[in-house]
């Protein structure tokens, strides 16, 4: 399970940030979601969504182990055994772990398609991978 | 707070550079529902009524209202407010964008400026630090690159308004600037920061806004978000936004052409939403919570100038600066819009000023030498270019059109007055009531002067008749007592005309987010409260009877349409005085156009209704009293 972007779709709104939100701290406040968006004004004057992309980085850094993978193969944030060091946020490479005052730990993305549901434009869809096969022998 | 308030309001004494906090009125703004309202009794209380709008007894409101930022569609807006150096009376004005939710969420609710300060500053809010700061090195700076070079210098994070040269100058239709091509343009509110010396404010928080019941809240908005994605509405909205219209309004006969001469551009094809579209898109773009992404970023590119990059032409500045100028290429209506945007004026002002100059050029009221040695023509983008850099500087005859249209014409004189677009001194939106006469009314008594956010009726003059008046008085006041609402909410208002998103459902919003329980007719209540609130204090200020100051110019009842499918219509005067007195008599106000005690008294405005006795205009009785409810509910059509 991943999120696609479609980036030239996105225009900015933050709906994706507000719902991540309230759907994981039950709260508005954009920052405190699990992606981001980048907006580059005047020029180029593009927005750029970021998102998890699974790649695994945080649960390698983690001096904690607090990270693990679930069984749909996504990587979860375990906020028993965090303790905000902020080594995932730095190793992240698209910059979508994210801390904030009121919590003890990391922010990061557990894949429930909040944002992709919410999303008008498309610009994030869930996307569900084939299941991988094993390649024919020649 | 548990109530969409974010708890704190910041109060500013720019002449000293003291800031004090308090804690946010709750009752104030449960009686007066935020936004607007809050702005309009603030504005009424502490203003002098002989202080000058741009002198240091005029204050300078920025309101965030409570609906903003509460995830609820369209959430964006942040109201400004000061008595308007345009009209002489209540102004206030409205942005989308991400500011106003972001001032929110740094634990704001409203600012409040009063004075003058000695140099230029601009304020920095970073959650609890709030702080002047020195803004010499802003000072000069277009509103767009000032905002450019505030982001490098504090943060990409930081959401920032800016005032241009304009608003530095006195221009009076100055207009404030967000988020590279969201306006506040209307009554001059960037000419009152301008006057306070304040160029800029920065925010940026990181604060959760607290709601009665988000649960509820939560699965109403996803709700209403799902429901509409698929509306009819939708996907034309998304692609064109208002540039839409344009081609719509040509074909309507409300299109305004050549200085409100026509309303039918015969190159409306070269300026439409197509053309905007295929020419000009970068990419759409949303305010905070939005869907619909009615905002087109674009570029004008036109040879021998540089390549700028903009927020729109939407449909009023496409109307007001393309057809209205008679621009043959969607490219050069950008580019003016650009320019506007950047000098820091208000694009539906400034192209009814310049369009008025230019029938003054064709008419030769004003000439070659009065433009450093330019011409004025229609369709010339290099004229227009010139003609603002003139009146944002005040350069020569920059100066009278620096006033906007109304003052221009008291100094031009040979009648010009006629076909000076305008009403209480604010220029007309982009329509053409002739053919529209409830629009024409809307023009006439909107408190802050001709802008159709108030009431917009053109689906109403088409679905009731377009030829009578009869009985459309009744319907403009109840649309300016629901369009202001959104206002009031500091929501937009395009989702429930365009997406069928009912009065009742944003109430509900408005009570889960609040925990109030109140009714759409309460809203529409306090809405009709503040609107005569706003009227009391226009005569208090200009002192003569109200009716003196509800006329268009006299081309809306003198000239007929001249081409087109309006061809040979138009109001008459009989008519128009017929819907003045309609007008009060559905508003509970007397034939001077004057608010009556009963009136007053029915709203708990009796302390506004004192202070009229004293100057000797508050309304005579009206013969078998006031209607018991005020307006007529209607529902205009989309398009």
């Amino acid at each position: 399970m991943r999120i696609k972007v479609n980036r030239d779709n996105c225009t900015g709104c933050r709906l994706c940030l507000q719902i991540c939100a309230i759907e994981h701290f039950f709260e508005i406040n954009p920052k405190k979601a699990a992606l981001r968006i980048e907006a580059k004004f005047p020029d180029p004057g593009k927005f750029r969504p970021f998102v998890c992309t699974q790649c695994g980085k945080c649960a390698e850094v983690c001096p904690e182990d607090a990270v693990y993978q679930n069984e749909a193969g996504g990587y979860i944030v375990d906020q028993e055994k965090c303790t905000n060091c902020g080594d995932c946020v730095v190793a992240c490479p698209v910059g979508v772990i994210c801390q904030h005052p009121d919590l003890g730990y990391v922010i990061k993305c557990d894949f429930c398609m909040e944002c992709t549901r919410i999303c008008n434009t498309k610009a994030l869809v869930e996307w569900k991978r084939k299941p991988v096969t094993a390649k024919k022998e020649a | 707070m548990n109530n969409g308030l974010a708890g704190t309001t910041l109060r500013i004494n720019l002449s000293t550079g003291e800031i004090h906090r308090f804690p946010t009125d709750e009752e104030l703004f449960r009686r007066w529902h935020g936004g607007r309202g809050v702005i309009a009794k603030i504005l009424y209380d502490e203003v002098p009524r002989n202080a000058d709008p741009l002198g240091p007894e005029n204050i300078f409101i920025v309101n965030v209202g409570i609906m903003s930022g509460c995830y609820i569609p369209a959430g964006s807006k942040t109201e400004f407010g000061s008595i308007s150096p345009l009209t002489n009376g209540h102004g206030d004005s409205n942005m989308g964008g991400h500011f106003g939710p972001m001032l929110k969420f740094a634990g704001y609710d409203m600012i409040i400026f009063s004075g003058v300060s000695p140099k230029p500053i601009f304020l920095y809010v970073d959650n609890d630090a709030v702080e002047l700061r020195d803004a010499s090195q802003y000072w000069g700076f277009g509103s767009l690159d000032c905002e450019e070079q505030l982001k490098k210098d504090l943060g990409e994070d930081f959401e920032i308004v800016t005032i241009g040269p304009a608003g530095e100058n006195g221009v009076l239709f100055s207009c404030i600037t967000h988020d590279f091509g969201r306006q506040a343009g209307r009554t001059g509110q960037g000419a009152v920061m301008g006057s306070k010396k304040l160029k800029a404010i920065a925010v940026r928080g990181n604060r959760s806004i607290r709601v009665h019941d988000l649960e509820s809240l939560e699965k109403q908005v996803t709700g209403i978000i799902q429901r509409t994605k698929e509306h009819p509405n939708m996907e034309p909205w998304q692609k064109y936004g208002t540039s839409f219209f344009i081609r719509w309004s040509n074909d309507n006969a409300v299109l305004p052409a050549y200085n409100f001469q026509t309303t039918y551009y015969e190159d409306v094809g070269k300026i439409d939403g197509d053309q905007l579209i295929e020419q000009c898109l970068i990419t759409h773009k949303a305010c905070f919570g939005c869907w619909m992404n009615c905002g087109k970023y674009t570029k004008a590119v036109i040879e021998g100038k540089p390549v700028v990059h903009l927020e729109g032409p939407e449909y009023e500045t496409g109307a007001t600066c393309g057809s209205n100028l008679g621009m043959k290429d969607i490219n050069h209506v950008a580019y003016i819009n650009w320019m506007l945007d950047n000098l820091g004026m208000d694009s539906m002002s400034g192209g009814g000023v310049t369009a008025f100059a230019m029938e003054c050029f064709e008419k030769k009221f004003i000439t070659k030498e009065d433009l450093e040695g330019f011409t004025l023509k229609w369709g010339s983008v290099d004229d227009v270019e010139h003609f603002l850099d003139m009146v944002a500087h005040k350069r020569g005859i920059g100066e009278w059109f620096a006033g906007g249209s109304k003052r221009a014409a008291e100094k031009i004189g040979q009648g010009s007055e006629k076909f000076a677009m305008q009403v209480k001194g604010q220029e007309m939106s982009g329509y053409d009531g002739r053919w529209a006469p409830g629009m024409l009314l809307s023009y006439m008594t909107a408190d802050i002067g001709a802008h159709h956010n108030r009431s917009w009726t053109i689906t109403v003059d088409m679905a009731e008749g377009r030829e009578s008046v009869e009985g459309r008085a009744k319907i403009v006041v109840y649309l300016q007592h629901i369009r202001p609402l959104f206002d009031t909410w500091c929501i937009c208002r395009l989702f429930w005309g365009e997406l069928d998103i009912s009065p009742e459902e944003i109430v509900e919003s408005l009570n889960h987010i609040t925990g109030w329980e109140v009714t759409v007719d309460e809203s529409l209540r306090t809405s009709e409260m503040i609107w005569n609130l706003t009227r009391c204090h226009y005569l208090e200020r200009n002192r003569e009877n109200g009716r003196l100051f509800d006329y268009p110019p006299s081309r809306s009842w003198e000239d007929k349409i001249p081409s087109g499918p309006g061809k040979g219509k138009g109001v008459t005067l009989e008519q128009v005085e017929k819907m003045l007195d309609e007008y009060y008599e559905a508003r509970g106000w007397d034939k001077n156009g004057n608010p009556t005690r009963e009136v007053l008294t029915d709203l708990g405005l009796d302390f506004a209704g004192d202070n009229l006795e004293k100057i000797g205009l508050l309304g005579k009785p009206t013969p078998g009293g006031i209607p018991p409810v005020r307006g007529e509910k209607y529902k205009p059509k989309a398009f």
